[in-house]
């Protein structure tokens, strides 16, 4: 009956594939619709493709695709409580501090964020320009009554972006020292830049519950780490030759020399890293949403479900105005780090 | 100047490769460089360097490019470690060094100087110079105070707050040597300290540099590839070619008595009348007393170019050379126009290599 019979009757596989034949299987949406529509004639130029569902039809002892995936799973399902075990610990600081961060953020009122912001703004740019600007699109932000979102969105990119820093270039530097730990890093971190954000969601919601906010805290840092991680590595390894020969034939230690010479001679290139971290935490931010991640995404996600097409945009506009002001700061903070080290 | 020998090499061989020990048999069975790369792929860095340097000497390693100079110079501080041989710095033997110890010769005995400067681009200039002793932990107060001493004795008063990339090339390297002045070590290392510079920089900062010593008597370890330089600097030239010394002694000696057409090819380019002295080519004094038909006195490190302007072009000349006060010597100008031709004249074997 089915086209790959004699594959099995001719290999004498015949007796073999009826054992493992279970009558009350489920029934597969093709087999529905075969025994109410006509069977197709089979000819060469239909020929199916020899895939587990194709071979399982005429052997019931081969396991069908749907087997794979429920394998996966399950073996995901059984793995999951130990992971849990291990990962929860580690990982609920996390929470605390995104918890803490947002009702700072959301508590303090805005008479007093306002200027602590452009002392921010100033101190990082020393540009008065920049800070009126930014306090311009803050004020506009405000006025369409967004600012509470959006400060829920800057204390997540807060918390992940220095989380990222913190733990990304440590990695970049120990990179740099080994070829071997930078052979062993540099797929991890091509899979993680690769794998489209919603991949990532997928197991980080049957790890932890969607309540919590390390679910998205993590989500986030795992797809932003890894700008701030290359580009230490590469920093590093850009400084000039002659200047750690000279480092070394003063006789500096390594700590000296990570500290004096190679860390502020990267600091460009660090910085550049940072900067497109801090991007990248926004970009996710807005899809961590999905998983209860508070802030202007959640209006995004609003517009999107209800069709409420203003809502979606005019949050969208938020967004681009925080980007750009995330970006304008940063750059020009490592513009003065660049002017003050040029060559 | 002392007799004292500051730093000896003894058989060095540095062979570049996957296996350095395995190739250096090849080395001692006598395989020349050139095979020892086609045949068995290892690179012949260094063989067998022999050189005794003294305290308070300028010694020059001269060589071209590829010759192994600058190979050389950084097994002194150990900045590449030697396949075989010793490295003998005030009687110890450096390669025995611990890394403790190593790092105690870097900051106290030793400091270099490079050809790229290899300032610190994100420190100012004072603090480039007092790099050295903040290596060892010297309060910043202290270093910067030093410093400032040493960047006004090479001529950078007032730079100090500037950023390298805001001085010249030659200021630059004027901080490189205040740096390595301000170590206070008794060994510089100079690894092409001047050939980036353009000429007439390079002409001061030679001048700057004997002028220092004259006061310092530090013992200069100078990599050239300028055979005017090191006429010029050299108490002692050590000649390298493809990574063993061709010839070495006094500068005046090796430009009188060249003993390969490598070095007779090099020696001949070079304006004789001004770098030769007068002791160099002068008849020694014998019991018969001072001759009396002599033209004048002259001092005995006078050039022979001073000597020319002197006698006014007139080779009938003679003169008596003196020392110390003390006649030591005869010159006849004839033999004086003599030593300005080189042994083999250049036009037939020039560049050969």
């Amino acid at each position: 009956m089915a086209t790959y019979d004699f594959l099995f009757d001719g290999a004498g596989l015949r007796d073999w594939c009826d054992t493992g034949k279970t009558g009350d299987g489920p029934v597969s949406m093709a087999d529905l619709l075969a025994k109410t529509g006509v069977s197709e004639e089979q000819t060469a130029w239909n020929l199916p493709f020899p895939s587990l569902d194709e071979l399982n039809e005429a052997c019931g002892s081969i396991a069908q695709s749907r087997d794979l995936t429920k394998g996966v799973e399950n073996s995901f399902l059984a793995a999951k409580d130990a992971l849990r075990f291990v990962l929860d610990p580690i990982t609920q600081p996390l929470s605390w501090l995104l918890e803490s961060t947002l009702s700072v953020f959301e508590a303090t009122p805005w008479w007093i964020m306002f200027p602590l912001l452009m002392i921010v703004v100033y101190f990082a740019s020393k540009s008065v320009r920049l800070v009126i600007f930014v306090t311009a699109c803050l004020l506009f932000l405000a006025f369409v009554d967004h600012y509470d979102h959006a400060m829920q969105t800057l204390a997540i990119i807060f918390v992940c972006a220095l989380l990222c820093v913190l733990f990304g270039v440590p990695i970049g530097i120990a990179m740099s020292r080994s070829n071997r730990l930078q052979r062993m890093t540099i797929p991890v971190l091509d899979m993680l830049q690769t794998l489209p954000p919603f991949v990532y969601l997928i197991p980080l919601i049957f790890l932890f519950s969607v309540t919590e906010p390390k679910l998205y805290g993590i989500a986030i840092i795992l797809y932003a780490i890894v700008p701030v991680i290359r580009l230490t590595d590469l920093g590093i390894r850009l400084v000039d030759k002659d200047v750690i020969e000279a480092a070394d034939s003063f006789g500096m230690t390594d700590r000296q020399k990570l500290f004096g010479v190679q860390i502020p001679l990267a600091l460009p290139n660090i910085m550049a890293g940072i900067n497109q971290t801090i991007m990248m935490s926004l970009a996710m931010v807005v899809i961590a949403s999905l998983v209860s991640a508070p802030g202007l995404g959640v209006l995004v996600l609003r517009g999107i479900r209800n069709l409420e097409l203003g809502v979606g945009l005019v949050s969208g506009l938020g967004i681009v105005l925080l980007a750009i002001i995330l970006d304008r700061v940063t750059k020009s903070a490592l513009d003065r780090v660049n002017a003050a080290q040029k060559h | 100047m002392t007799d004292k020998i500051e730093i000896s090499i003894r058989n060095l061989y540095k062979i570049f490769g996957p296996d350095p020990k395995s190739a250096l048999e090849y080395v001692y069975a006598g395989t020349s460089k050139a095979d020892l790369l086609n045949d068995h792929g290892h690179v012949l860095g260094l063989r067998d360097i022999n050189i005794d340097m003294r305290d308070g000497d300028i010694t020059v390693i001269m060589g071209l490019s590829g010759s192994g100079k600058s190979t050389l110079i950084r097994h002194l501080n150990r900045l590449i470690e030697p396949t075989a041989g010793q490295v003998e710095v005030d009687g110890e033997d450096v390669l025995a060094y611990d890394e403790e110890k190593l790092r105690t010769l870097r900051r106290q005995v030793m400091s270099m100087v490079f050809q790229k400067f290899a300032l610190f681009p994100h420190r100012t200039v004072a603090e480039n110079a007092g790099t050295t002793l903040k290596v060892r932990g010297v309060a910043k107060h202290d270093y910067l105070k030093e410093a400032h001493k040493w960047l006004d004795r090479v001529g950078l008063q007032g730079y100090g707050d500037h950023y390298p990339h805001q001085l010249s090339g030659g200021m630059q390297q004027r901080v490189g040597i205040a740096r390595a002045l301000t170590s206070n070590s008794p060994i510089m290392l100079m690894d092409e300290a001047f050939s980036a510079l353009d000429p007439l920089i390079r002409t001061d900062m030679q001048d700057l540099l004997l002028e220092l010593q004259k006061e310092l008597h530090k013992t200069i370890v100078f990599i050239t590839h300028d055979l005017d330089e090191a006429l010029k600097l050299a108490d002692r030239l050590v000649i390298l070619k493809d990574g063993h010394i061709v010839q070495q002694g006094e500068p005046q000696y090796i430009l009188l008595n060249p003993n390969d057409p490598y070095i007779e090819d090099f020696v001949s380019d070079i304006n004789r009348a001004r770098v030769l002295r007068v002791s160099s080519i002068m008849t020694p004094l014998d019991d018969s007393g001072v001759p009396p038909d002599a033209h004048g006195e002259v001092a005995h490190d006078d050039t022979l170019e001073s000597m020319i302007t002197r006698s006014g072009g007139d080779t009938s000349h003679s003169y008596l050379v003196m020392r110390d006060g003390q006649p030591v010597g005869t010159l006849e100008m004839t033999s004086l126009v003599k030593a300005l031709v080189p042994r083999v004249a250049s036009e037939a074997g020039a560049r050969k290599y």
